[in-house]
């Protein structure tokens, strides 16, 4: 039994300082320049629900930038003292493909050995989804991806109608609780189920057709087949080996550890930090070593981390379609356009491909 | 308005897979200029219940963490070894330790060899350079179980006679008439009497029985594709060449991502890895 309310939209303000007034509230706010950022808010009028993808993803509240995972004290010996930072707070507006970037970040941590760290930040985060009506622009892949539609991964999800209501999906005990307790939200009726329905058949017309020309199952196989790719090179000649384009991505997690001692130089603590696998010391090893040395090849593993090794490991791929990697590439490096080179090549082009279910 | 960081919270945890265990140094022994050998003793004796094969995430509160081969046979109790070169922050901190020093240590992590897979095999060990160190490991413990396995050849390669690192295994293997040593050296010195030549060239004039043979390989990169060949050249089965695979392990726990090796993380699911495991993945070897 699906379970919807709704909020008329002039409560929503009132609706979010209510939220805000218990647990701290973050949601997408407008930056400037057409660009948008998960921050704290205390009321609905600070959040930009028309966004596009926010520079960072919400991934930033799962595993932060840095991220304390020990304090120690050398006077004491070698020993640590193991801690883990967290939040409790209600993550505001995140859209499908965010959705499905916090799914894939958390069959990562949770495979064995489980990260402790990140599984008691992800418990203490409340998601509510928030529904795209249309493309954010060119650079989303969303429906190659299908992960324009909400595939679970929320507490609640918003969706924005033209009746003068948001309805909301309540998908979890826990986020029927914080709308159950508000005097704003009232029952969904008929009418409001009907324009739902009405609003996500007029999506998947918009969302048909693939934004590249390749089926979505096919995927695996082209990367079977493109590993020696001259394109890899086209990138590798382009690419600035920035990182940019894995510090925005939803679903990439690689970290490395560092120490910091404090000044007294017998107290500091150990902390984990986001790596990129586009920098060059990344897969270098002590004795002098480098693995991937050209940044060819270093782009190539970014790929293949997103389209092929995640089908072997977690049976889905770990890229959601939200387009901030070529949006936020300074080169200009187009995850769509590599698509599409790397499925013309292989002669696996179908201008056809799109989502029919 | 509440400022971020006002709301967090901070939660000690009783259990962590970055949780050290303090061993102490009990023994440092000098073996090249580059390499000392450091034998560890957890508290209260406690073993480290490894396989050979695996390795251990070494820490120093301040410096840093870094991984290292176990180059001491589970048969060894009470204490295991490290072989340490002295080549970056960490290590150039840790030669300058003596013994009584503290040390942090998380693990055993990575598979190890399959020993228990390996038992009623013959086994061929082929070491090249620093490889020797995971790699006496697995000698050790075969020595010291030597009914449970056929017939047992070692083959050690090294850059000159000064870069040998434990003299005292290789004296006491050359001497053990249950196996077949032998060494070989890229460049020798006046008083070497030994072959002379790279380690692929003793590999044609071993005598073994490809079916009933399991190869073990660990050296450095550049080695195993001229080693793998010569072991083909023998019809050993591709399952049963058996690898160790260096990469730049951080995390141990298959999630930090730098030890990557297509959809294996090193790590995690190596290091060791058999010939038919990876030869398809194109930046394996």
């Amino acid at each position: 039994m699906e379970r919807y309310v709704v909020l008329e939209k002039k409560y929503f303000n009132d609706f979010i300082s209510e939220i805000a007034s218990e647990r701290k509230v973050a949601a997408p706010v407008a930056k400037g320049y057409h660009q948008f950022a998960f921050e704290e808010v205390t009321s609905g009028d600070q959040i930009s629900l028309d966004y596009i993808p926010t520079i960072l993803p919400p991934k930033k509240y799962f595993m932060p930038q840095i991220e304390t995972i020990a304090t120690y004290d050398i006077s004491k010996g070698q020993n640590m003292r193991r801690v883990v930072e967290y939040e409790e707070m209600v993550l505001f507006g995140v859209h499908t493909c965010d959705l499905a970037g916090i799914q894939c970040l958390n069959m990562a941590f949770s495979e064995h050995p489980k990260d402790i760290n990140y599984n008691i930040r992800k418990n203490n985060i409340i998601i509510i989804g928030y529904e795209c009506n249309d493309y954010c622009d060119e650079y989303a892949s969303c429906g190659l991806m299908q992960n324009h539609l909400p595939k679970g991964g929320y507490d609640l999800f918003f969706t924005n109608l033209e009746n003068g209501k948001f309805i909301i999906h309540m998908h979890t005990l826990q986020g029927e609780k914080l709308v159950k307790k508000s005097a704003f939200i009232k029952k969904a009726d008929e009418s409001d189920i009907e324009s739902l329905n009405d609003l996500r058949e007029r999506k998947r017309k918009i969302f048909a057709k693939n934004e590249v020309p390749i089926e979505y199952e096919k995927i695996p196989e082209l990367f079977d087949k493109v590993y020696d790719s001259t394109i890899w090179d086209e990138l590798g000649k382009k690419c600035l080996a920035c990182g940019n384009c894995t510090n925005v991505c939803p679903t990439c997690y690689c970290f490395d550890i560092f120490d910091e001692p404090n000044l007294d130089l017998k107290t500091g603590y150990r902390y984990r930090k986001w790596d990129s696998c586009q920098n060059e010391e990344f897969a270098k090893v002590a004795g002098g070593e480098n693995f991937r040395p050209q940044r060819a090849s270093r782009q190539r593993h970014r790929y293949f981390r997103k389209f092929r090794y995640p089908i072997d490991r977690f049976s889905r791929f770990f890229c959601t379609g939200c387009g901030r990697c070529s949006r936020t590439c300074m080169a200009e490096i187009n995850l769509k356009e590599t698509l599409t080179q790397l499925a013309k090549e292989q002669g696996m082009e179908n201008p056809n491909a799109g989502y029919r279910s | 308005m509440q400022g971020i960081g006002v709301s967090m919270k901070t939660l000690k945890l009783k259990v962590s897979e970055y949780d050290i265990k303090v061993g102490k140094i009990f023994r440092i022994k000098k073996l090249t200029d580059m390499e000392k050998l450091f034998e560890i003793v957890l508290p209260e004796e406690e073993n480290l219940n490894h396989l050979p094969g695996q390795f251990v995430v070494l820490s120093l509160l301040g410096v840093g963490e870094a991984p290292f081969s176990i180059s001491s046979s589970p048969t060894k109790l009470g204490s295991f070894e490290l072989v340490i070169r002295n080549v970056g922050k960490l290590t150039q901190v840790l030669h300058n330790l003596k013994e009584g020093d503290e040390v942090g240590i998380r693990g055993p992590f990575g598979n190890g060899f399959p020993v228990h897979i390996l038992e009623g095999s013959d086994l061929l060990f082929v070491a090249g350079g620093i490889g020797i160190v995971p790699l006496r490991s697995v000698i050790n413990y075969t020595i010291d179980n030597r009914r449970e396995f056929g017939k047992v050849t070692i083959l050690l390669g090294c850059n000159s006679p000064k870069d040998m690192l434990f003299s005292n295994d290789f004296n006491r293997w050359s001497k053990q008439t249950d196996l077949n040593f032998e060494c070989t050296v890229d460049r020798g010195d006046p008083d070497w009497k030994g072959n002379v030549g790279l380690i692929t060239s003793l590999i044609p004039g071993i005598n073994l029985s490809p079916k009933r043979t399991f190869a073990l390989v660990v050296g450095p990169s550049v080695m195993y594709k001229y080693v793998i060949r010569e072991l083909l050249e023998k019809e050993i089965p591709e399952r049963q060449i058996l690898v160790s695979l260096e990469r730049h392990m951080k995390c141990g726990l298959g999630k930090c991502g730098h030890c990557q090796i297509g959809r294996f993380y090193c790590c995690k699911d190596g290091p060791i890895f058999s010939y038919d495991q990876i030869k398809d993945i194109k930046e394996s070897i």
